[in-house]
Order: structure tokens, then sequence, then C-alpha cells
């Protein structure tokens, strides 16, 4: 597991190579501090371009699927299958005048792409994509990585806000008001689905999750799984949950004033987000880079994202939009309320094998895991299906539509 | 049980991407991807030979990268967007004007031509037509009584401003004349198929049979 392949650039080897070039010249007392500088940026200009290609790939292949789920041809006419169309739609947005409001608050409407785009950058920082050296993150193994992951996208709604806001737009504004409502909701619902791994692993740091998964935590807490999940789908504001936008009732929601390249700078982050959650998603719930032993861990990683992404995908392309007093509802009486209670059922189970002495130094048996993921699947549900009927029965009341005295004008009587 | 139908829409898009017969159930407008056979058709030539002369062409039509412009097939009663006018059978009576639902036909006539001396029909001065509200309905032409209003047949009329839609008199005295057979029986008759290229001139439109001049002494002169 812990081999390294020859062709895999990390931040230890990129900076022992800086170190050996800068003494090579003979400056290794004046600029010695500067390796682990240049490794860092050398790092970091990879990692970006890495996610703005597969980000410009991905939206064409959404574009593309969501098309073949709905029965219609999605972007086809640039390059074959119509896979340059991101470029030409990056290439437009840049030739199109990039105009701002004469109302805005321009600092603020400036500031807001790049305050939406940055964060979702810098949680690919902790994500440990087990490329080299069984489970090690690009640049930066923190042992708080999951918090700084919290932490880091609670940054999203100020963004969106900003973006809102600055505008001086009534539908950016009312676009933007409704995400900094619910994107805050379901920031709580996302924290109590990360506690439950985080009570399993025993650690913050990424790494340590994903060593803790003996058996994989979708399979140990699928209840977990399906609040973070839910969550995290409102956190990008994505469809069934894509309040924020909402095409059909505010325009185009917090971006409707933006164009040219800030508008595709807004596009890119909305767009990586599904990538970035697929990764969180696999690092916490789907055993990271572990796999059989014929592909490297990366790749595996790699497929885990693919088949999350798709997953996401396939609901973004069926589902449709819930009203906003809906999705307020379904975060505060359905997630909190299932969060807890996974909160409460792992925590039990966790202390009934801590007084059974299923326990090996600190974490888990796989045994025992076993058996909690059957448990759990069963309550699992029963939960669900006891939550479908306790909600689908409150029907919303709608008084009877009266006849508008204009129908039929010229019919009636005479 | 409540929440079943989440899984049933699901199920149901899944089959969407899977299925091929509900996959290709639309025709790509205006390209569609050609075959082999397609291929050699437009080239006119055997499709055997065609496959052995170009196997790259061949090759690339098989990945479904050779597109070929095509058409769906319509019927000569389409009612298209050029609208057909012959103002030599325009009497100026505007009764499309007033049939109009929507009110978007302005008929200007005035008293300084020629025609107003022989008592045939007014002198037009404006006849203004704006399809971009029109609904195609086709109750002007249904309206029309000397036949000199025809739906056109093509849907092809895409502008950048709103202006541009405004067809004027010049515009429909100098357009092609490709009228529709919508609510004209006679030009069926004839064989007329606007799809296929046929043009009709303002003596061949008629619901009658142009009277002769004897003809027109018995019903008009001699009376």
């Amino acid at each position: 597991m812990t081999s390294t392949p020859a062709f895999f650039v990390s931040f230890d080897s990129l900076k022992i190579l800086f170190t050996n070039l800068i003494e090579l010249f003979g400056l290794g007392e004046s600029l010695g501090w500067s390796a682990g500088l240049l490794a860092g940026i050398s790092i970091s200009f990879l990692i970006i371009n890495v996610m703005v290609m597969s980000t410009a790939f991905y939206t064409w292949f959404e574009r593309r699927m969501i098309g073949r789920f709905q029965v219609r041809r999605g972007p086809n006419r640039n390059g074959p299958f119509g896979i340059l169309q991101p470029f030409a739609d990056v290439l437009k947005l840049i030739m199109k005048e990039d105009t701002i409001p004469d109302a805005a608050d321009k600092p603020v409407f400036t500031l807001a792409p790049i305050a939406l785009l940055a964060p979702t950058l810098m949680i690919m920082i902790v994500i440990p994509f087990g490329t080299y050296a069984s489970d090690q993150a690009f640049l930066s193994n923190l042992n708080i990585g999951i918090l700084f992951i919290v932490g880091v996208t609670s940054v999203n709604s100020i963004a969106i806000f900003m973006a809102g806001w600055g505008s001086r737009n009534k539908y950016a504004i009312l676009g933007s008001m409704r995400g900094a409502a619910m994107l805050i909701s379901y920031e709580i619902p996302m924290a109590l689905g990360i506690t439950s791994v985080l009570l399993l692993s025993g650690s913050l740091a990424m790494t340590e999750i994903v060593r803790s998964q003996s058996v994989w935590f979708i399979l140990v807490m699928p209840m977990g799984f399906f609040v973070f999940m839910a969550a995290s789908t409102a956190e990008m504001s994505r469809t069934p949950f894509d309040q924020i936008e909402a095409e059909s009732e505010l325009g185009s929601g917090y971006n409707t004033e933006y164009s040219g390249i800030k508008f595709a700078v807004l596009f890119l982050a909305e767009f990586m987000a599904p990538i970035v959650t697929a990764a969180v998603v696999t690092t916490l719930f789907l055993g990271g880079s572990q796999g059989f032993d014929f592909l490297p861990g990366g790749i595996w990683f790699a497929i885990k994202m693919f088949v999350l992404i798709f997953l996401l995908l396939w609901v973004r392309s069926t589902w449709p939009r819930l009203r906003i007093d809906q999705i307020m509802g379904f975060a505060w009486k359905t997630l909190f309320g299932l969060g807890l209670f996974n909160i409460f059922l792992v925590a039990v189970e966790f202390m009934v094998a801590v007084k059974l002495g299923h326990t090996s130094d600190g974490s888990l048996t796989t045994g025992y895991m076993l058996t909690m993921a059957g448990v759990n699947w069963i309550v699992t549900i029963i939960a669900f299906i006891i939550l479908a009927n306790f909600v689908g029965k409150k029907k919303y009341h709608r008084p009877e539509p009266t006849p508008s005295p204009l129908a039929n004008m010229g019919a009636g009587g005479d | 049980m409540y929440g079943l139908g989440l899984f049933k829409g699901l199920g149901i898009t899944m089959k969407n991407l899977v299925s091929p017969s509900r996959q290709f159930n639309i025709v790509q407008y205006p390209n569609r991807r050609a075959s082999p056979f397609d291929l050699a058709k437009v080239e006119d030539q055997n499709p055997i030979l065609f496959i052995v002369g170009h196997p790259i062409k061949t090759f690339r039509s098989l990945l479904g990268l050779e597109t070929l412009e095509d058409r769906m097939p319509q019927h000569a009663n389409f009612r298209g967007e050029e609208f057909a006018w012959y103002d030599q059978r325009c009497t100026g009576c505007a009764s499309c004007a007033k049939y109009c639902p929507l009110g978007i036909i302005e008929i200007v006539t005035g008293t300084s031509g020629v025609n107003q001396q022989e008592g045939q029909s007014y002198d037009i001065e404006v006849f203004d037509i704006d399809i971009g509200r029109c609904m195609f309905c086709g109750l002007c032409v249904e309206a029309c009584p000397y036949d000199a209003l025809h739906m056109g047949s093509g849907f092809e009329e895409g502008k950048y401003r709103r202006s541009d839609l405004i067809i004027n008199m010049d515009q429909l005295k100098a357009a092609e004349k490709k009228p529709s057979t919508w609510f004209r029986p006679q030009l069926t008759n004839r064989g007329h198929d606007p799809i296929k290229g046929s043009t009709a001139d303002w003596d061949e439109v008629g619901r009658h049979e142009k009277p002769t001049l004897e003809d027109q002494g018995e019903r008009w002169a001699k009376r």
C-alpha cells in the first residue's frame, strides 16, 4: 500500500526537487526557505488547472446525460459528440461585454464570483485522493480536515448573498435571500451527517476517516449517508433544491446581472460543486481510495466519485423543484430529525460495542460493524417508511378554486 | 405508502437513458446523422461502390460524424410564414384586416391611383403584416373574397429585430410566390405543392376560371 508510483507528483517530492535545484545553483543559504513555497504553488497550479478542466468536461457530461435522461439531445455540435462545447461556451462568455449595473455595489459585485469559487477549490486541499502512499492528500494532511471543509463551505452562503446584494436587482436579491436562508438551514443536517461519521472514526483527519472504514460507512449508517447527500445537494443548490436560481420564478436568481467572465466564474463554481461534493462523500462514506489491489487507489477514488456524480445527475434530471416552504420544512422537520436519530443510533451502538468489548485500540471491529450495518439498514428503511407516510399525509390545504368572472364571457346567458 | 413516486420517476428516467427505443424518437433539425447508404444516395452512386471508394467517409458516418441536411415531411396545407399576396388580385377591400383576430394587418387605401377611376379597386398604399404577432390561424386567407392572400410555406423567418418581422407591401410583391394550399382547394386540385417548390402566378390561383372577354361582356357590360 505504501509503494509510490514513479510518475506521481507530491508536495514532498516536489519540495525535495526544488531544494535540490536551489542547492544546484548554490543558493541554498539565501533561498532555501522558498522550496516549500515553490512546491506549494506548483501543486496549487496543478490542482486548479485539473479542477477547471474536469469541470469543463463535467458540464459537457452533465448536459449530455441530462439530455439523454429527458429524451432529448444534449450539446452535439462542437467536436465529436459535442465534447468541445464547454470551450465554445467559455469563449463566448469571455468575448461578451462584462457589464456592471450602475446602481451595483461594485466591490461586492466583483468579489462575489471569487468568493464563491475559492472555497470550492480550497476543499480539494484536504481530500485524500490516494494517488500515492495509500491515502495522503495532495497538499496537506490537516488533522482537522473535515472541520476545515465545514468551515470553508459555509462561506458559500456569504458569496451568494454578496452576488445578490451587489447586483441591486430584485430577482437577484430574492434568490440570494432564499439562498441564504436555505444554505444556513441545510448546514445543520450536513454537520449532523458528518458528526455520525466522526463518532465512528474518532478523528477529524480525512486520512484517519478513510483508514477507519474497514466497512464502508454507507453500509454502516445509510441514514447518515442519505442525510448528508440531501443536505449537500441543497448546499450546492441543485435540483430539487435549486431555489437560488429557480429559472421559472426568478429569472436566473442571484446571477441575473452577471455577464462575461464573471458569469463564467460563477458558472464554474456552480459546476465544480458536484465534483467536490462527490470527493467529500467518497472520503466520508465510500471508503476513499480503498478497493481491490488490481487497480491503484486513485482509480478507485475516481470510480466512486463518478458513481456519485452519476447519482446526483440522475436525481437532478428526474425530480422537480420543491417550493421554498417545502424546502425549509424538509430541512427542519425531516433531515434534522433523521440526523439526530442517526447520531443517537450510532452512539448507542458504539456504547454497546465498548461494553461488550468489540473494540480494538479505540475503533470497532469489522464483525461488529457488519452487524451494525444489518441493524441500521432495517432501522433506516422502517424510519423512511414511517416518515414518508407521516409527511405525505399532511397535504397542503387548498381552497376550492372559484371560476373567474372573465371566463367564457361571451358564452353564457343570452 | 407515500414516496414511491419518486423512485418510479427515477426508474422512468433510467429507462430513457438505457432504452434505445426511447432514445431516438426525435428527429434532429436541420441535420441528421447519415448512414453510408444516405451518403451514396446523395452522391448518386451504388452503395457498395461508394463504401469501397470512400472508406474514410464511411467510417465517419458509422461513427455518427457525417450529417445530412434533411427536413421532416411537410404537408402542402402547412400555414407558413411568408404570405403570398397578389397585388393584381387584391382590391383593397380589407376583409383580411377585419377578420384578423389580432388586428395585425394594416391596409391604407388612397384615391389617387388609376384604379380608382376604373371603379375596380382601391389604390393600395400600405399593406403591412406583422408576423411577429401572427398566430397563423389562416382566417385572413379564408376571408379574402378574391383569393389574393395565401398562406406561405416556410417557417424560418428568424430576424434580429421585431421591426424586421413586419412584412410591407414591397416585400410581399417581391417575394417568391409559393402559396400554401390552405383553404385553397383549387390549388390542391391542380396538384400544387409549395414544399416541392412549385410556384403559382396571380392568374393561376383563383377559385374560378378566368372569364373570357365575351363572358365579361355577358356579365357586366351588357347588363
